[in-house]
């Protein structure tokens, strides 16, 4: 009787644990992203909600669906978003790039300091990505303006003869999509660079090889996880960015987080802004499922 | 050990300068007397007075505090129950597909997540008419789903690199799994539970897209009247916030870390 009870008490504790924090998920993420999909296929109008219902039950079978594709059509038609997405995909692509090219010798750096002062860099590299997001963007805002810290020193140093205009350009979202997202690729690569046997290097460097030969065929090879899961880190989140383009960026320099939240909050199009963010899922669907692999396997590889 | 090149080096001391130097400033020119961020106008601390003067901030502060503190809570108790089921309940069904689903969040454009959780909880209201107004309660809600993955993460890579021994020994003399769970996985866990609540405070404390979407009007969060005053240029006062928010920060992760630092020594000292 009491091993019986014990095995009640055993499969409620498992079942407990599976699925509290999995109806959460599912209750509040996936559920959520369903409506999204919903409404984009709803048509807007001056009501509380502001769109129309997807279902009238009023009608009869054929005719109670109500959906139609013109947030979709207007979508294809209307520039600005064609614009917008491609602008985004730009922009994530080149600021992923940087953060690889600056990124990658900072984590190779790491990775071949001794021990001891191995764990303090990693901690120098970790602690400003606990210090608030919006407060490191906005502290670019006070060194880019035209009469900001960076122009005083130009001119100061009799480099410029006049303030450049670097704030609210493409530049300064550059700028601060890498300083806030560098962090994102350095650890990944790191954890990939640290395993790497030195003295691997070593015989190889011992039977001839040149440095740049040796970290081509040797090197490069064993840290290609980390490129893939730290590109991903900043690919994915830097294309939905709105604060940093929203802060830093021009009126012109769209991109789509910022178009998808002026649809929203400025235009009150819900409908449509539905329909941006769909797309925008689509277009994210392939890294998202790249990264998560890379989640699993690592799970799996290491249970 | 081999000497590092010259230019890996410099590269790493303009990687870590880069990271850096921002800050200094910001907290540099927090005590600049001028208004104006070009003109060093001599040392003053007024832009701390007209901080804590200034009601809209410390309300806003509040408010934010009281979420991140409550979404944090939740959020680790979540997050650690997700991640002992990725790592210590062997298979089962759907299992990939939770594995999927909690590591989604950490990559998900916030953007999405924010207009998601709205038309979500708008449907909820029109369907069974609960949230009857958005505010402190909804943006919790959207914290906790977002900030539990990072929870998740941290969890599941300790429990990783956890010798499993004392766990197995401790079934083997016939410790049920809720026991086991008590008795030796969660003081072994507790440090990485700290973090995993002090990353998603951090993180609910700063989050400005999600609780945009989320909250009702008349509840402003921190991070929405930092937005609302930053966007038209650089304002003296913030500058003094984000000083005192990035000393907090520092001083937080110091005294944790040195919490994990003494409770990892310890361990490596009982194996030994």
């Amino acid at each position: 009787m009491a091993i019986h009870q014990h095995r009640i008490g055993d499969l409620l504790w498992r079942r407990f644990v599976i699925l509290l924090p999995y109806s959460w998920l599912l209750l509040f993420f996936l559920v959520p992203f369903a409506i999204v999909f919903k409404i984009s296929f709803s048509d807007p109008i001056v009501a509380q909600p502001p769109f129309t219902a997807l279902f009238d039950h009023s009608q009869n079978l054929l005719n109670r669906f109500q959906g139609s594709l013109n947030n979709y059509l207007f979508l294809l038609e209307d520039n600005l978003y064609w614009i917008s997405y491609l602008r985004s995909i730009r922009v994530a692509g080149i600021s992923t790039l940087l953060c690889l090219l600056l990124g990658y010798p900072v984590a190779y750096y790491i990775a071949q300091s001794p021990p001891t002062r191995r764990n303090l860099l990693l901690m120098l590299i970790i602690l400003p990505f606990w210090t608030s997001f919006l407060l490191r963007v906005y502290a670019w805002m006070g060194i880019l303006s035209t009469n900001g810290i960076l122009n005083s020193a130009l001119l100061w140093m009799g480099l410029i003869e006049e303030p450049l205009q670097m704030l609210y350009t493409d530049f300064a979202v550059y700028i601060g999509i890498v300083y806030t997202y560098l962090p994102f690729m350095i650890l990944p690569l790191y954890a990939n660079l640290e395993r790497l046997d030195l003295e691997i290097h070593d015989a190889a460097a011992d039977l001839g090889g040149k440095p740049l030969q040796v970290f081509w065929d040797i090197t490069l090879p064993v840290s290609v996880p980390g490129i893939i899961a730290g590109s991903l880190l900043v690919f994915i989140p830097a294309m939905g960015e709105f604060v940093i383009p929203a802060l830093l960026g021009g009126l012109d320099s769209l991109m789509i987080g910022r178009t998808l939240y002026d649809e929203f909050f400025v235009n009150r199009d819900w409908p449509l802004a539905s329909a941006v963010a769909t797309i925008l899922l689509l277009i994210l669907i392939l890294p998202m499922m790249l990264f998560q692999r890379t989640q699993v396997s690592s799970t799996e590889s290491n249970p | 050990m081999r000497k590092p090149p010259a230019a890996l080096f410099s590269i790493a001391c303009f990687g870590f300068a880069f990271l850096y130097i921002p800050i200094f400033l910001l907290i540099a020119y927090s005590f600049n007397d001028s208004r104006l961020i070009s003109i060093w106008g001599g040392f003053s601390t007024r832009w701390y007075t007209e901080l804590f003067q200034n009601d809209q901030i410390i309300d806003a502060a509040l408010l934010s505090f009281q979420i991140a503190a409550i979404s944090a809570t939740f959020a680790t108790i979540f997050g650690t129950l997700a991640g002992l089921a990725l790592t210590r309940l062997g298979n089962y069904p759907g299992r990939l597909f939770f594995t999927g689903m909690i590591a989604a969040p950490l990559v998900m454009p916030e953007v999405i997540t924010g207009l998601s959780l709205l038309l979500f909880f708008i449907s909820l209201q029109e369907l069974i008419g609960w949230p009857g107004s958005r505010g402190a309660t909804t943006i919790t809600i959207a914290h906790i789903t977002f900030s539990m993955a990072y929870v998740a993460v941290i969890i599941q890579s300790r429990m990783q690199s956890l010798d499993r021994s004392l766990e197995e020994a401790a079934m083997d003399l016939g410790g049920r799994p809720f026991q086991v769970f008590l008795d030796v996985t969660l003081p072994i866990i507790s440090p990485a539970m700290l973090s995993g609540w002090l990353l998603a405070f951090t993180i609910s404390l700063d989050d400005l897209v999600i609780a945009s979407f989320t909250s009702g009007a008349g509840s402003n969060t921190l991070p929405m009247v930092i937005f609302s005053k930053v966007k038209l240029g650089v304002t003296p006062d913030i500058n003094a916030l984000a000083t005192l928010i990035i000393l907090v920060v520092a001083i937080g992760v110091a005294v944790a870390s040195l919490i994990m630092f003494r409770q990892n020594k310890a361990l490596s000292q009982q194996k030994v």
